[in-house]
């Protein structure tokens, strides 16, 4: 029988030729990542075990994004723990302040999880990194502590599901509506324990940009992974990233899928998740005319270049409703930098946006923007769960970036086709 | 394992298990009297130690946060029955030795309030309100062996499996 490209990597990560949905391996980490949030505890299960070195620091990132630059003194005590532990192992890629951006932006871009590559992170979106061909998943802090220690994962191979997508995207429509839409087919736990492969005709013409922000939410089904062949687009854009050598794998025709799903998205329009559930999943001009407080452009989900530049493309030389507040996170520095090249930075101070430096901030409910009671945000994050930004009585509704930017101009949500 | 019930529905997330506003620090004491705040505000003050949390498909989802069981673990509560777990709080539940049981029928049946216990050599959750028995899914033996030795430090120092 034939193997699934993440059967294929994982396999490629034992000593075993092949493996098989089901199946129970201890697998080697190419990478093993954690945040200022979960590292802390990581870092204390390690020490647990008396060692005085990890095994390799290289394979190890830590990167303070969720409550950085410091909210309170606690969270400064949590990064002081990682930066300490950082220096005593010699831990090369760690992020501080002034250099970190949003772990799953940053990763990719920087180049340090590369195609080919077991990738497991304690947070849950590190699902994101298969969109370049990678296994990746999320994990916990006692996991990662093991990782450090011994370069191994415990993993219980999933099936994989695989999503065909059929016809050509609309104007306004993009990855994030892609996946959006699929969780509002399956559930928040239609993938549960299992790998989704996303495919076909309208993936392959997606760039990186929408691939990661797809691969970003298949969490939000549940799934252990998500993944998505690599192409000439991987290739172009890795190659110049790469710090490693990387492997480009596929599925096999004769592969076993516990599923397979084709949706024609041809007459999709932009998505929007209504509180409580990612799967609570409508066209935009069905909840059109829905009142909000906050917008937030951003996150591991939708705070890269792309995102920036669709935003700033609606938003030039209009300003944001009064009621309105827009708050704008770069994924990473180089995001950062790139917008301010681009005038992009400009376009939301002039349209009343407040552009924040990169963080996890407010997708948590950290700082940066946290929600009152009764209060309502339009977000392009990744989870709506009731009070997850905020005060348990707020709401959030998830979208694109387009669909949130046209809506902050209206102060209600709005299809970016009635703004431009 | 013996305790009081308490039963909530699907999909409780790893936000209304412990909000993030509380994840700034790692002090179990602290996390365990914000258990289950988001969902029952009232839960650190009404369940007692040794009482058992019961729910429907996919507890857990949504955050990685090892904070989530190790807040219901150092509360004191003895295991946690549902339907189904998410995939993350179920090995960060292995990881750290909180017991956990997957029961359809018993998730549906038994009722806030009951006395339940666990037999773990009969494989039976035991209701002893209604006096109605119900087995769980068992463990795979390779993950036995993690929570036979307590969790996955303890596990990392016996096994083979991940001698470097």
């Amino acid at each position: 029988m034939g193997m699934t490209i993440t059967e294929k990597i994982i396999a490629a990560h034992t000593d075993l030729e092949e493996v098989h949905a089901g199946q129970f391996v201890y697998a080697e980490v190419d990478i093993c990542l954690g945040n200022d949030i979960t590292a802390p505890i990581a870092i204390e299960q390690f020490e647990t075990l008396g060692l005085k070195h990890v095994l390799n620091p290289d394979t190890i990132v830590l990167v303070p994004d969720h409550f950085t630059p410091n909210k309170d003194i606690k969270s400064a005590q949590n990064a002081k723990v990682l930066r300490a532990f950082a220096q005593k192992h010699q831990i090369k890629n760690y992020f501080e302040v002034g250099r970190v951006g949003i772990e799953h932006v940053l990763l990719p871009e920087k180049g340090i999880v590369v195609p080919g590559d077991l990738v497991i992170g304690a947070d849950s979106h590190t699902c994101t990194y298969g969109a370049m061909g990678i296994f990746s998943t999320g994990v916990g802090s006692t996991d990662i502590a093991a990782c450090f220690a011994t370069g191994k994962v415990w993993l219980k191979v999933p099936e994989t599901i695989k999503f065909s997508f059929q016809g050509k995207l609309k104007e306004w429509v993009s990855g994030k509506d892609l996946i959006l839409y699929t969780i509002g087919k399956i559930g928040v736990d239609g993938a549960r324990y299992k790998a989704m492969e996303f495919g076909g005709p309208v993936i392959e013409a997606l760039s990186m940009d929408d691939r990661l922000a797809m691969c970003n939410m298949a969490i939000e089904a549940g799934a252990k992974n998500g993944i998505i062949e690599p192409d000439s687009c991987t290739e172009e854009y890795i190659n110049s990233r790469a710090k490693r050598a990387y492997k480009f794998y596929s599925s096999d025709d004769n592969c076993s899928y516990s599923d397979i799903h084709t949706y024609d998205v041809s007459n999709l329009s932009p998505q929007v998740a209504l509180p409580n559930l990612p799967e609570n999943v409508c066209p935009v001009e069905d909840v059109s005319d829905i009142k909000i407080d906050q917008v937030v452009i951003g996150s591991c989900t939708n705070g890269r270049i792309s995102d920036l530049r669709i935003a700033a493309q609606i938003l030039k030389g209009r300003k944001i409703h009064p009621s309105i507040r827009l708050i704008i996170l770069p994924g990473t520095q180089d995001v950062y930098l790139e917008a301010l090249k681009e005038g992009l930075i400009e376009i939301f101070i002039n349209a009343e946006g407040a552009v924040s430096t990169p963080t996890c901030g407010p997708c948590l409910g950290g700082h940066m923007g946290v929600l009152a009671e009764g209060e309502r945000a339009l977000s392009t994050t990744n989870r709506n769960f009731a009070g997850r930004m905020g005060h348990p009585k707020s709401e959030i509704y998830l979208c694109n970036p387009a669909v949130a930017a046209a809506s902050s101009i209206t102060g209600k949500i709005t299809h970016p086709e009635r703004i431009v | 394992m013996k305790g009081i019930i308490w039963k909530y529905g699907d999909n409780v997330n790893t936000d209304e298990i412990i909000p993030a506003r509380y994840l700034n620090t790692t002090d179990l004491k602290e996390l365990s009297s914000h258990c289950m705040e988001d969902i029952d505000p009232d839960f650190v003050r009404k369940a007692k130690k040794g009482d058992i949390i019961i729910a429907g498909e996919n507890f857990g989802c949504g955050s990685s946060r090892e904070h989530a069981p190790l807040s219901i673990k150092h509360f004191g509560i003895s295991c946690v029955i549902a339907k189904s777990f998410a995939r993350i709080f179920f090995r960060n539940a292995i990881n750290i030795g909180l017991p956990i049981f997957e029961s359809e029928n018993a998730a549906i049946e038994i009722n806030e309030g009951d006395e339940v216990s666990i037999d773990l050599d009969l494989s039976k959750i035991i209701d002893m309100t209604t006096k109605k028995e119900y087995s769980f899914s068992p463990f795979p033996d390779e993950m036995k062996g993690i929570i036979e030795a307590g969790g996955l430090m303890e596990y990392v120092v016996r096994s083979k499996h991940f001698k470097t």
